[in-house]
């Protein structure tokens, strides 16, 4: 039914705004049950020549039809906006938040948001925002629309369906899978072959320095920052000295495309993690070295797009 | 989202509509499922009370079938009126007991709807119709918390704004929707059961029987005034048979026309005819011809093809001056002097007298009124039982009795002095309605007289009673009855106000009737005709309940539009600005404060950017600034706004 009143169009731009050319309206089947019961009463009330019966079934239709307004206007002016949306890896839940913003000053009751997978319901008060999330289960890397979105209310009555679809332009992209068990990544410096030298100490401590702007939360010195009222970064050995250098082409053959993108993703997550300094190295471009959450966020993002031409 | 158990409040909410939905059934039902209904409304309001699951299918299913069983065995079968409406009650009551999900307690909802109604079968007065106002309203405060309205004073404002809102809807319909005269189908026996009214026969009180009820019989609206008193006969069933005891009426012919002419003033009057499952239209003494639909019996009777089981409406006109049966049948007369052998000897002796010294008929019966009138007849309402010989116990043992005693008793005696005569039955005067005009005849108005023939006078009415008591004619009933008897309370003269309370309740009862319960077919097509819509065009009328409708939904599309006016002045004003500058192509970004907002608005639109600025700034002044906004810095600020012109 959706499809056939909605022409599918391309995705659109935040803030969508719910007005009236794109809400629907259409009976619930509680709502045919009750015109089956309003039909049943007025059969009753010609047969019994019951005046007030007459009224009553009137009555209640017209409820019946009074309804369908309260429905449109429970979503009648809604704004739609796109939140942050959290990225995920391969098989994890992906987020999607919307914000949905009260424009018409009413408060709004049972509010549906509703993907392919899951729904929310919600109330809004009037004049306010609401954040709601909605998952999906990532399956592929790369961008992941949000989808058609349909913002549904059977408020009040629940005989009525009021609602609206849109496809917002809004994508999460979904980083390669984390590789489960992943050999140590080879150390950086001169020796490049591989995987062979499975050493640790990458977290070695080695003192502290003044903050710099690219550092993660990971790397500040809580306690001494307490003490000493300014900003300061721990460093560690590997950061100083050690520098990961991850490259496609060290990987061994044996692993196909994405097979090596998992793994990758898994030294960069855990670099990232260590707060080490790398650089990712795939055929056709090499991002570092850096060793904050930006650079991470690039270089996770490059996994996820590799091979896709057309976002590359 | 129905698989989830419904919210307790919805609980709460349904069993307030199903006990406002079966308890007015109580009085009409029989007391095992009434009393039932309250054990299990109780026991739910326990359940919901102490948050306790829903009864398993093997507790409620035997409880139903149960139920079925009693229905069935209490009423004999499962269709009819009665029978149905309990078949509901208990169906409403088990279902509430067994709901978990939402879906289960909309069932219960409609249900509850179709049993209001039900209510209406027993009973339309305006009572009834506020009960089922109510629950319906309850009924629609359930669905709206199911659908998740958590208070419940917002839950009964916004049932109550809805209900409001579809009061226009109702109106329309309930007026212009084509009345389809009923029955569809065959109505079970019992649909118009318990109606007071006249009988077909007459044995010692069945009248005085039916005069002890207030109950209106029918309303009359003379076009001019009504005639004198004592014309206001309403002629009913006529009885000539008597088998000694009980008078029964013969059978007639009749046809579309009266078969007398008509003469003298014509009084033209609309009849409200309360259901009383007879087949006769009361109507004055003697109708003309042109009564819609009716039949016009060889005994002056008005009949109608079937029983009148709705309130009827007809207009009629009538000639108290014409006169009827200058040539009747051998046959009708033959019957009319019939009296049953060897009854009411002392009776057939006063006739023969009577006649011996007599010269005419006129004579004789004249002499016979006389004769009554003498006799020191009492008129009570609380008459002997009578034995055997009704008449002559009547007229010479006892000397009580009531209209039906007079008018026997006279026709006996005409009978055996040679006169043919027959009771007639119907009813007498009627209280003029001082607030509209109408005339109300109840069915304490019940009277029976009798008619004489007279060679080359035809039928004659002679009302003995009247003759004997005029009073009865003239002030009604309660002046007749002697001192000792106890006079029905809304009948006697002493209680002016309760007489003034009673019409004024009546003058309400019948707008009441002839607008709500009696708006039928006949009443539709007058009020159609009335507002300019031809009789019969259906497509005339189905534009209007259209266009009436598009009217409807137009207003209420006009209100989902409408928003919430900003209460803040100051927030208006911006809101204006914003909506200007929205429609100027620069919406407001969520983010962005007044300046930031000024700024960019002002780049985009860049011949207005002082204006857009100065209005930001003025703004940020006031909002932010010291101490609450003046009156006139709003007003300032407003007309800067209205300056603003894309």
């Amino acid at each position: 039914m959706d499809l056939r009143l909605f022409r599918i169009r391309p995705a659109e731009a935040y803030p969508i705004v719910l007005e009236r050319r794109r809400i629907f309206v259409l009976p619930t089947r509680s709502g045919l049950l009750f015109a089956f019961t309003l039909f049943a009463m007025l059969l009753a009330s010609i047969n019994y020549t019951l005046s007030l019966g007459y009224a009553l079934t009137f009555l209640l239709a017209g409820v019946g039809v009074t309804s369908t307004f309260h429905a449109y206007r429970n979503l009648l002016g809604i704004e739609v906006n796109g939140g942050h949306g959290t990225p995920a890896h391969v098989s994890d839940m992906v987020g999607f938040e919307f914000s949905l913003n009260d424009k018409a000053r009413r408060d709004r009751f049972a509010i549906g948001v509703i993907n392919s997978e899951e729904t929310v319901v919600t109330d809004l008060p009037a004049s306010s925002t609401l954040h709601v999330r909605l998952t999906c289960r990532a399956i592929r890397r790369g961008p992941l629309d949000a989808g058609r979105i349909v913002i549904e209310t059977r408020f009040p009555l629940g005989l009525v369906r009021a609602w609206s679809v849109f496809t917002p332009d809004h994508t999460v992209i979904v980083y390669p899978a984390i590789e489960r068990e992943a050999p140590n990544p080879p150390r950086g410096g001169e020796d490049h072959d591989g995987e062979s030298s499975a050493s640790d100490g990458s977290d070695d401590f080695a003192g502290l320095r003044g903050h710099r702007n690219t550092d993660s939360p990971r790397q500040m010195a809580w306690k001494a920052i307490a003490r000493a009222d300014t900003l300061i970064s721990k460093s560690f050995t590997a950061s100083a000295g050690q520098q990961l250098d991850l490259r496609w082409f060290d990987l061994p053959d044996t692993l196909d495309t994405e097979a090596r993108l998992s793994r990758l993703t898994r030294w960069v997550v855990d670099a990232a993690a260590q707060a080490r300094e790398y650089t990712l190295t795939l055929p056709d471009q090499s991002i570092g070295p850096g060793h904050d959450a930006t650079h991470r966020d690039r270089c996770l993002t490059a996994l996820a797009l590799f091979g896709m031409s057309a976002h590359s | 989202m129905n698989a989830a158990p419904a919210d307790t409040r919805a609980f709460w909410w349904m069993l307030l509509t199903a006990a406002m939905s079966t308890l007015p059934h109580l009085p009409y039902i029989a007391s095992w499922l009434g009393g039932g209904t309250v054990i299990i409304l109780a026991w739910q309001a326990w359940r919901i009370h102490r948050r306790i699951d829903a009864p398993r299918w093997y507790i409620t299913t035997p409880l139903a079938i149960g139920a079925g069983v009693a229905v069935v065995i209490t009423y004999q079968t499962l269709l009819g009126k009665q029978a149905g409406i309990a078949l509901l009650v208990v169906l409403l009551s088990l279902k509430l007991l067994e709901s978990r999900s939402p879906r289960d307690l909309r069932v219960c909802i409609f249900l509850a709807m179709f049993l209001q109604l039900g209510l209406f079968l027993d009973t339309e007065s305006a009572l009834t119709a506020a009960i089922a106002v109510l629950s319906a309203l309850s009924a629609i405060a359930t669905l709206i918390s199911l659908s998740g309205l958590r208070s419940p004073q917002r839950t009964l404002k916004l049932a109550g704004t809805m209900v409001l809102q579809s009061v226009p809807f109702m109106l329309l319909l309930f007026f212009l929707f084509p009345r389809i005269p009923g029955p569809l189908w065959g109505l079970p026996e019992d649909a118009f059961a318990a109606r007071t009214g006249l009988s077909d026969s007459m044995s010692p009180g069945s009248i005085s029987e039916l005069i002890q009820s207030g109950a209106v019989a029918f309303r009359v609206k003379f076009d001019e005034s009504p005639p004198p008193r004592h014309q206001l006969y309403w002629r009913g069933p006529v009885l000539t048979n008597f088998d000694g005891r009980r008078w029964t009426p013969v059978k007639t012919g009749d046809a579309t026309a009266p078969e007398y002419a008509v003469a003298g003033t014509p009084y033209r009057y609309t009849m409200t005819l309360e259901a009383h499952d007879k087949p006769w239209l009361l109507a004055l003494d003697y109708p003309g011809p042109g009564v819609q639909n009716a039949r016009y019996a060889t005994d002056y009777r008005l009949l109608d093809s079937k029983r009148i089981q709705q309130r009827t409406r007809y207009t009629a006109e009538s000639y108290p001056e014409s006169r009827v049966g200058l040539n009747e049948s051998q046959s009708t007369l033959v019957v009319a002097l019939t009296l049953p052998p060897e009854r009411n000897p002392r009776t057939v002796e006063l006739a023969r007298t009577l006649r011996a010294s007599h010269e005419s008929p006129e004579a004789t019966l004249n002499a016979a009124l006389s004769w009554m009138r003498t006799a020191g007849l009492n008129y009570t309402l609380r008459p002997p039982t009578l034995g055997l010989n009704t008449a002559d116990e009547f007229l010479f043992d006892t000397k009580r009795g009531f209209c039906e005693h007079f008018a026997s008793s006279f026709v006996i005696l005409m009978r055996a002095a040679g006169i043919p005569a027959r009771v007639v039955t119907g009813y007498q005067g009627g209280e003029l309605n001082a607030y509209d005009g109408h005339l109300v005849v109840r069915q304490s108005d019940a009277h029976a007289w009798s008619e004489v023939w007279l060679e080359g006078r035809g039928w004659l009415r002679v009302d003995p009673t009247a003759q004997s008591h005029p009073a009865r004619l003239d002030d009604g009933l309660a002046a007749a009855l002697g001192a000792n008897d106890a006079i029905p309370l809304f009948i006697r003269p002493d209680m002016q106000w309760l007489r003034d309370l009673r019409q004024r309740w009546d003058f309400v009862n019948n707008a009441w009737n002839q607008w709500v319960l009696g708006y039928d077919q006949a009443r539709q097509q007058d009020f159609l005709s009335r507002l300019g819509l031809e009789k019969g065009n259906w497509p005339q009328l189905a534009g209007v309940l259209l266009g009436m409708s598009a009217l409807i939904m137009l207003t209420l599309l006009w209100w989902a539009h409408r928003t919430q006016r900003e209460s803040d002045p100051l927030l208006r004003q911006w809101a204006r600005f914003e909506h200007k500058l929205r429609r100027a192509g620069v919406p407001r970004l969520i983010h962005e404060g007044p300046d930031d907002y000024a700024r960019r608005a002002g780049a985009a639109l860049v011949a207005h950017r002082d204006a857009i600025g100065s209005i930001a700034t003025q703004y940020s002044r006031l909002r932010y600034g010291r101490g609450t906004p003046e009156r006139h810095e709003i007003q300032q600020l407003k007309s800067m706004i209205d300056r603003l012109k894309f």
